[in-house]
């Protein structure tokens, strides 16, 4: 059997249009070896879930739900998931490379014996054999891992990697509920809180992202980057040098040791363009660089390139998107 | 009380890298070494909860020869032992290879409360192994933990904040646990002349397969499920385009660029 599942992550039922995103490459998976896309669900109140994930292009769907399900555990989401894989046997399994897919993939990877492939940009079938891209190294080299034995192939994606699917609504598809509970006494977790950050956008799900240096030289300046980001529709990124100068939390971090993330537009301000910022970034669907040094390395991977102080031509670029957007 | 520090010796991502293409694994003798950047604060952690708590902390390694140096450097600043599982038939191992060995060795130091992570290698970059460990040892996952709140090991319980998408997470654990730490959870602390001379002449102590009761055909690379089939360069983005001209000028020419692109609404 080829069938192809993929996790639908949420947070207590929430969801965003990119929880089903893998729903799409996986559907081509599933296509190359006669099998079908599935999705599982697992969590408490989930019906609106499902009926998105046949609205994405779900062929069938796997749920499971009882109270304790409810927030997110990978303790317990793996036992329950790994249930499900043993008894359905499912070819391969997909899932985003965020915190709740590292955590639940690798739980099950632990527990089911299975090597797993990371953060995969790249999914293919080759004579049948599933191959996946991945970047190395900060991005400078790209490897190609085969996955032949293992039974199923766990894989988790980068998020963005791949188009969305259409979203139909009213699509159906055949929905097998799966009754898995755990009693809370087997519980490893107990969640005590949930803190909301007070950064609005998520780094990883925006389309776009207004980055800043060392090159913005002090915190007011976010304020400016911000007012370009509210503009645009996009989120906050930093250079490790601008969050270590203490102008910017840790969590707006682009790079190695930071978040990596793949918008459709990277605008860097006074950014020199370092290969560990580079490593978080530089998958990028389209790179403008701002820099006032025309040497900065930046600009070799840009796609749109100014040489110029940042200070000047921000407020520039905010002025004609306002006259542009009518803003 | 225990507490056990995974640390990952990796090439420095400034180094030019080296790799045995017929493998399809990283040629290491052959790169700057430096320790995982994740695992300083991973160290760090276990150094300031030795200090807190009165435990034990023990390092572990898993890689070729040089490896012993990031754990002389653990030694240098002052955990109470190391351990270097080092086997040639472990060249080559997956995440999961690696956490099985990891595995083996936690459980030979015995009595372990708390493994300490970095939260992913800047090499591998998979992050996955702190969750594979866990699930091998029947410990319970506590990832990408951005402050350690307290930890209760009479009672055994621990209380963490995990960042994750969207916020802090607080979650209680019971020990055993795998906690993997992210940036910003401490400063790590450098090394002293004396602890540098001290360590220098440690024994660093090595575990082969053997001593851990491994069963070779579970680790290494003949046994990965996931093998490296081919390395390339990616290929270089097309030419960009350098806007010239007066500021103005530039600034209506990337804005209607941009605009073209559709992504802006
Ligand atoms: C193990 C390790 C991990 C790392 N992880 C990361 C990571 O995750 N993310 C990361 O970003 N870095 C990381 N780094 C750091 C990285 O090596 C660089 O030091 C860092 O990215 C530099 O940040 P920057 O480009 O903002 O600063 P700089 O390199 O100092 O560049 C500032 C740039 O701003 C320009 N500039 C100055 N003023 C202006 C102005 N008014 N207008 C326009 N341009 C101006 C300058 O010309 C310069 O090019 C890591 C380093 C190590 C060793
Ligand atoms: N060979 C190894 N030796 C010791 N610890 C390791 C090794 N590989 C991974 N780790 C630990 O696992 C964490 C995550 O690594 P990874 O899953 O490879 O990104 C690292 O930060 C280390 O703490």
């Amino acid at each position: 059997m080829g069938d192809v599942w993929v996790y639908i992550e949420h947070r207590e039922g929430i969801t965003s249009p990119l929880s089903f995103e893998l729903l799409g490459i996986g559907k081509k998976l599933a296509q190359e070896r006669g099998g079908k896309v599935c999705a599982f669900v697992i969590g408490e109140n989930i019906d609106s879930i499902v009926k998105d994930a046949f609205a994405y292009g779900a062929e069938k769907v796997y749920s499971v739900t009882d109270p304790t399900f409810k927030t997110f555990r990978s303790d317990l989401f793996s036992k329950a998931a790994c249930g499900l894989v043993e008894k359905y046997g499912p070819d391969v399994i997909l899932f985003r490379s965020t915190t709740q897919g590292t955590d639940l993939s690798s739980s099950m990877a632990g527990k089911l014996n299975v090597g797993l492939c990371a953060d995969a940009i790249n999914i293919y079938h080759e004579n049948n054999v599933l191959k996946m891209v991945r970047a190395a190294f900060g991005g400078r080299f790209n490897v190609t891992v085969a996955n032949e034995r293992a039974v199923p192939k766990l894989v988790t994606v980068r998020p963005k990697a791949f188009e969305m699917p259409e979203k139909k609504e009213g699509q159906e598809g055949e929905l097998v509920k799966e009754t898995i509970s755990v009693p809370e006494s087997d519980a490893l977790t107990k969640i005590l809180d949930f803190v909301k950050s007070a950064v609005t956008v998520n780094l990883v799900e925006a389309d776009i992202i207004v980055s800043g240096g060392r090159g913005v030289g002090k915190p007011e300046g976010f304020a400016l980057l911000k007012e370009l980001a509210d503009l645009v529709g996009g989120a906050v990124g930093a250079s490790r040098a601008a969050v270590d100068s203490g102008w910017i939390p840790y969590e707006h971090q682009v790079g190695q040791t930071g978040k990596t993330v793949k918008p459709k537009l990277y605008i860097a301000c006074g950014i020199s363009g370092a290969i560990q910022h580079l490593a978080g970034m530089r998958t990028s669907d389209c790179i403008v660089a701002i820099n006032k040094d025309p040497d900065a390395p930046i600009f070799k991977i840009a796609t749109f390139g100014i040489v110029g102080d940042l200070y000047q031509v921000i407020p520039k670029l905010i002025e004609k998107f306002k006259a542009k957007l009518g803003k | 009380m225990k507490v056990a520090v995974c640390i990952k010796q990796v090439p420095d991502t400034e180094a030019e890298i080296k790799w045995d293409t017929q493998k399809g694994v990283l040629k290491r003798d052959s790169i700057d070494p430096i320790t995982n950047p994740f695992d300083e604060f991973a160290v760090e952690e276990a150094l300031l909860t030795k200090e807190k708590y009165d435990c034990e902390v023990y390092a572990i390694s898993m890689g070729p020869e040089r490896a012993q140096d990031v754990l002389r450097n653990a030694l240098a600043l002052g955990v109470n032992g190391v351990y270097h599982i080092m086997d040639e038939s472990l060249s080559g191992s997956d995440t999961f290879g690696t956490a099985y060995a990891l595995a083996a060795a936690i459980k030979k130091i015995g009595d372990v409360d708390i493994v300490l992570m970095g939260r992913q290698s800047t090499d591998g970059n998979t992050g996955v192994v702190p969750g594979e460990l866990a699930a091998i040892l029947g410990y319970t996952p506590l990832t990408y933990v951005a402050k350690i709140r307290e930890i209760d090991f009479q009672g055994k319980k621990i209380v963490v904040e995990r960042a994750i998408e969207g916020g802090f997470e607080v979650v209680e654990g019971k020990l055993p646990a795998v906690v993997s730490v992210i940036k910003g959870i401490n400063e790590p602390r450098l090394p002293n002349l004396m602890g540098i001379r001290k360590a220098a002449k440690m024994e660093i102590p090595k575990w082969t397969c053997d001593d851990l009761g491994i069963e070779k055909n579970k680790v290494g690379l003949s046994a990965s499920a996931t093998k490296v089939v081919e390395i390339s360069v990616p290929p270089p983005k097309s030419q960009g385009e350098i806007l010239k001209g007066e500021l103005d000028e530039i600034a209506e020419a990337l804005a209607s660029k941009l605009l073209d692109l559709k992504i802006i609404k």
